[in-house]
Formats: C-alpha cells, sequence, structure tokens
C-alpha cells in the first residue's frame, strides 16, 4: 500500500489524546482506575497486563461504548467531534455478517462509517474496498461469504475495515489474534503507515506489536492474592 | 454515496434473503395457526366467517414477532452494534432502517398472504380487503413496538419468550383497531374509516416514538 493517495494526512498530524483520570465501573467492581496519559498523533500505545486487568473495558471506555464513572477523554485538534467519530474500534467480534460476501461486508461499513462530509471530499474517504483487501492480502476471496473463511481471514477482513474509512485514532483488542506470520508483518506495516499519517493506535495486547516506537502501559499492579 | 439509512435497509434485505426462510416461515407459521383454529372452533362457516378477521389479526400478531427477537441480538453478538455506536449516523436511524427492513421481509409477505388464508375462513371480498388494509396499516406498529422489546432483552440469550411477554401487551391497541378496521369492512355499524384512522394514527406514533425508545434501550447495554 501507498500513502500517496491520501492527501488529507497534514489534516490529521496535530491530533492528540488525551486521557487524565479515567475510571470505569462494571457494576460494583472499579475495573479501570485512574488511567492518564496523553498520545500524539504518530503514536502508539501498547496496553499490557494479565488477563482480567482491564484490557478491553479500557478500550471500550476510550471509544464511549462504556459509560466512564470518571476522568475524561478527548481528542484535541478534532474540533467539535466526539471521540467516537474519530475511532476505529476492533474487538474479538469483529462485525462482520456471515452471510454477506466479504466485499458486500466491507463496501458497508466503508459507507456507514465514512465522515459525513466525505460524499462531497473524497479524499476523507479511507481506501477502495479492493485496495483495502489487497492490502490484507485477500483480494482472491472479495466474493465469497464471510461463512467459509477461517478465523485468521475472517480478522484480516476485520482489520481491512480499518483502511475502507479513514479515522485518526485505532483503538484495537488483541489485533493479532489468529493472524499468521505473513498477516502479521502486513499489518504491522498497515499500522506503521498510519502512525506515518498523524494517526493514533492504543492496542491491546499480549503479543509483540512489531513496532519498535510503540509506548507501554501496563494494568492491573494489584499485589497477587487480592483478586477482588 | 448512499444514505446511511439506504445502506442499513438494503444491507438487512440482503441479509435475509441470503438467510432464506425468515420470511417464508412467518408466512407457514401464519398459515398453521389459521389452519388450525377451525379444528378448535369447528368448521360452522357463520361462526367462521364472524370471527375469521380476529383469527387473522392474532395469527399475524403472533407470525410477525418470529424472528423479532433476533432483530438487534444477531449485531450485538458479532459486534455491529458497536460500530452503529461509532458512526455518525444515529442510532435511531439505524434502528429504523432495520426496522423497515424487518417489517419488508416479515410483515409485508402475512399482509399479502392474508386475503389467501381468509378464504379457509369463509371471508367475502370486503372483508379480505379489510383485512389486508388493516394488516397493511397496523403491521409497522407491530414490527417498531417489537424493536423495543427486542432491544430491551438484546444480551439475553433466551430472550425471545420475555421479548413476547413485553410486546404483546403494548400491541394489545393495534389488535383491538386492528381487528375493528377488518370487521368493519365486512359489514357492520361502524363506518371502515374510524378504526382504521386510528390504526394509521396508533403506528405514526409508533414510527416516531419507538426507535428512540429502542435505541435509548440498546445505549444502555
Amino acid at each position: 500500500m501507498t500513502s500517496a493517495h491520501r492527501p488529507h494526512a497534514d489534516l490529521h498530524s496535530a491530533l492528540a489524546l488525551r486521557v487524565e483520570g479515567l475510571c470505569v465501573a462494571r457494576g460494583e467492581r472499579r475495573v479501570v482506575e485512574n488511567v492518564g496519559f496523553v498520545l500524539a498523533g504518530g503514536e502508539t500505545l501498547k496496553i499490557t497486563g494479565p488477563n482480567g486487568a482491564g484490557k478491553s473495558t479500557l478500550l471500550r471506555a476510550l471509544a464511549g461504548l462504556l459509560p466512564r464513572s470518571a476522568g475524561a477523554v478527548a481528542l484535541e485538534g478534532a474540533g467539535e467531534e466526539e471521540v467516537a467519530l474519530q475511532t476505529h474500534y476492533l474487538a474479538h467480534a469483529d462485525g462482520l455478517k456471515a452471510q454477506l460476501t466479504v466485499a458486500e461486508n466491507l463496501a458497508f461499513w466503508a459507507d456507514y462509517l465514512a465522515p459525513a462530509a466525505s460524499a462531497q471530499d473524497f479524499s476523507a474517504r479511507g481506501l477502495s474496498v479492493a485496495a483495502a483487501l489487497a492490502g490484507v492480502g485477500l483480494a482472491h476471496v472479495a466474493g465469497a461469504p464471510v461463512a467459509i473463511l477461517s478465523a485468521g481471514q475472517k480478522r484480516r477482513v476485520a482489520l481491512a475495515r480499518l483502511m475502507v474509512a479513514f479515522r485518526p485514532l485505532w483503538l484495537l483488542d488483541e489485533p493479532l489474534t489468529g493472524l499468521d506470520a505473513a498477516s502479521r508483518e502486513k499489518f504491522g506495516h498497515a499500522m506503521r503507515e498510519h502512525c506515518a499519517l498523524g494517526g493514533m493506535i492504543v492496542a491491546a495486547t499480549h503479543e509483540p506489536l512489531g513496532l519498535d516506537e510503540a509506548r507501554e502501559l501496563r494494568l492491573g499492579k494489584r499485589p497477587p492474592g487480592a483478586a477482588s | 454515496m448512499k444514505s446511511a439509512f439506504v445502506c442499513v435497509y438494503l444491507r438487512e434485505i440482503r441479509i435475509a434473503r441470503r438467510i432464506g426462510g425468515s420470511g417464508s416461515m412467518g408466512v407457514v407459521f401464519f398459515l398453521t395457526l389459521v389452519t388450525i383454529t377451525p379444528f378448535a372452533v369447528g368448521p360452522d362457516p357463520n361462526l367462521l366467517a364472524r370471527i375469521g378477521p380476529a383469527i387473522l389479526w392474532i395469527s399475524a400478531l403472533l407470525a410477525s414477532l418470529l424472528g423479532l427477537d433476533r432483530l438487534f441480538q444477531a449485531d450485538a453478538e458479532d459486534g455491529s452494534l458497536d460500530q452503529f455506536h461509532l458512526s455518525q449516523t444515529p442510532l435511531e436511524l439505524a434502528v429504523l432502517a432495520k426496522c423497515a427492513a424487518h417489517w419488508t421481509t416479515a410483515a409485508l409477505p402475512l399482509a399479502l398472504a392474508a386475503p389467501l388464508f381468509g378464504l379457509m375462513l369463509q371471508q367475502d371480498g370486503a372483508a379480505l380487503l379489510g383485512v389486508v388494509a388493516s394488516l397493511l396499516a397496523g403491521t409497522p406498529a407491530l414490527t417498531l413496538i417489537g424493536a423495543i422489546g427486542a432491544a430491551a432483552t438484546v444480551t439475553l440469550r433466551r430472550g425471545g419468550l420475555l421479548m413476547a411477554l413485553l410486546v404483546l401487551p403494548l400491541a394489545i391497541p393495534v389488535l383491538i383497531f386492528g381487528v375493528s378496521a377488518a370487521a368493519a369492512a365486512a359489514g357492520g355499524s361502524v363506518p371502515f374509516l374510524t378504526p382504521f384512522a386510528i390504526l394509521c394514527a396508533i403506528s405514526l406514533a409508533a414510527l416516531a416514538l419507538c426507535p428512540f425508545a429502542a435505541a435509548a434501550a440498546l445505549r444502555q447495554l
């Protein structure tokens, strides 16, 4: 993939994600306590921690999918728009319909997630469906229903969704699950390119992302035995 | 670029067509209910002619509940619902588009099949027209009210029964005026338009209110 046809890159380079004192409760239990960080455009933050440390909860709260009990999340430099509208969220459930073909799934999300202004401003749109599929090495299954794909292939289709509509902030929950070495290489390249365009990535993972410059946020520093 | 409403609508129609059977299953269930009623109340033609509109309406109401519990559940399970939350398109609009698609694939076939099944219940031409017109006017309200129940029970694994318990009481006004309109068309002291206009009003009110209620329920996940 080349970045030459994305002239909107400069637009987003001044963005920064500022998170202050974020707390999230699930039921009675505080899963995320007092998390704060500032992520400038082009930076990657890797969230690590043991199972149940609140990685997924933190990502969902950042996306606005879970109510925050305290704290603030702001995307500076994005004008009046909410963080949610500038965000791609990728989790275990990949948002793909098994009955539809790969291309139909992606075309739907391209239309649905593209910024409203993109009807006039073509540059604000992401890659075409065909280009995004080629980027994850799945051009040959574009016409196949998602139901017949393997788990790793579905994952790659979900990753292609990040590219069909440009959104500066990527929130990735275990993005590398089920991917083979070649696909990890390709996705690492896509992440580096996203950062080069001024985008930001927050990824919760147990595995190396393949990005040298990723900062790390470690969750769940509870003493052993204090599980509740 | 297509509008978000059209995008969601076409996607849902396409999925329903690929799955196959969800629309036709409703019609078959409808046929089954209509068929077994004479076994219960007896084959007297006069009786069937009198209660025919009510049987057709109750059967259509129950058949329209089929599949409604999956309206948002499939999207919640595969993560599509999260993506709907992250779009600049209001969730209400997505809900409305999904309801419109569900109505087209599940409720519209019921209304179109009703005159055929009505023949089995000794309905004459005017009564058949009345049933079709009242179903066309009333089923949008059933789908939209059902969407609230579907949204409220979206995280429950076996939410179908609970959804029916939530929805059926709310559907009583639709049933009352739907059957009155259908019966009035077959003859009677009330002019057809009186209950029919109220039925249309209920559907319009549901159209205005239910997408907001369902979207509010979906936001509480």
